[in-house]
């Protein structure tokens, strides 16, 4: 070891590396989508209140105007990163054969980013009716 | 001498069925146990906002599911799942500040996710069914 090298603090030798190869990263973007997921929780939750029992006609015109859709467009997007990123922690901790890993881990991200494109499509069709 | 000793009984790592299940260690299986089962309900919310794109005949179609008895079952399962990962999450958050880890303040922490979830469950379907009951 070099004498440069041991000035460097423990943060700075994981960052970009460790066994994921991507040090703290995943850490920090699980910490900021779950602050964003609690307030857009709520705000989901009385989404979906409000409109039980509503017929189509008024469920569309409610899902689809601004606030409420850049409101679910948000709870969508940070849910499916933080799910996705939650998943891979379960899948890496107990899913030790490599090759099944990747492949759980691919397929993983397969399932969140479709989740989230299926359901901004939805909401995007609603708010622009088309 | 030409025989072997007995192997030495080693000490093994202890697992976790061999420590009497603590509130923090549950509420923390069921934190990732919720985190699992909300993962597969984004299928839900992803085909709930699909069939109220698609047509009234879809939305109808996720509507009779949703009021069936087993879609009830699914939905309030969903809710208490939902609302006790929240909970969790916000423990978890206020443990990465380095603060509440006394053991009264963890102890305390978990009975508040649990109680917290178990108590906001039922308030959300109440107020769900003054709604469905009000606005239609």
């Amino acid at each position: 070891m070099t004498a440069g090298s041991k000035l460097r603090t423990p943060l700075a030798s994981v960052r970009g590396l460790g066994s994921a190869r991507s040090g703290t990263d995943h850490f920090w973007r699980q910490r900021l989508t779950a602050v964003a997921n609690v307030p857009l929780t709520i705000a989901f939750v009385v989404i979906v209140v409000s409109l039980l029992g509503r017929n189509h006609a008024a469920v569309v015109q409610i899902l689809g105007s601004p606030l409420v859709a850049i409101v679910m467009l948000l709870f969508i997007g940070s849910v499916t990163y933080h799910m996705r990123i939650g998943m891979q922690v379960i899948i890496e901790d107990y899913v030790h054969d490599e090759m099944r890993k990747l492949v759980l881990v691919m397929l993983n991200t397969f399932f969140a980013v479709a989740v989230a494109l299926a359901s901004a499509y939805a909401i995007l069709k609603l708010s622009f009716g088309v | 001498m030409a025989e072997t000793k007995a192997p030495v009984e080693r000490p093994l790592s202890p697992h976790l069925f061999i420590y009497r299940p603590m509130l923090t260690m549950v509420m923390s299986i069921v934190h990732r146990i919720t985190g699992a089962a909300l993962y597969f309900g984004t299928l839900l919310v992803a085909w709930w906002l699909l069939a109220a794109a698609s047509s009234p005949k879809a939305y109808a179609g996720i509507g009779s599911f949703m009021n069936s008895f087993f879609g009830r079952l699914i939905l309030f399962g969903y809710t208490w799942a939902l609302i006790h990962h929240m909970l969790g999450g916000i423990r978890h958050l206020i443990w990465d500040t380095g603060r509440g880890f006394a053991p009264h303040e963890r102890e305390g922490l978990s009975l508040a996710t649990a109680i917290g979830s178990i108590g906001l469950t039922p308030l959300i379907w109440i107020v769900g069914y003054f709604v469905m009951g009000g606005a239609r």
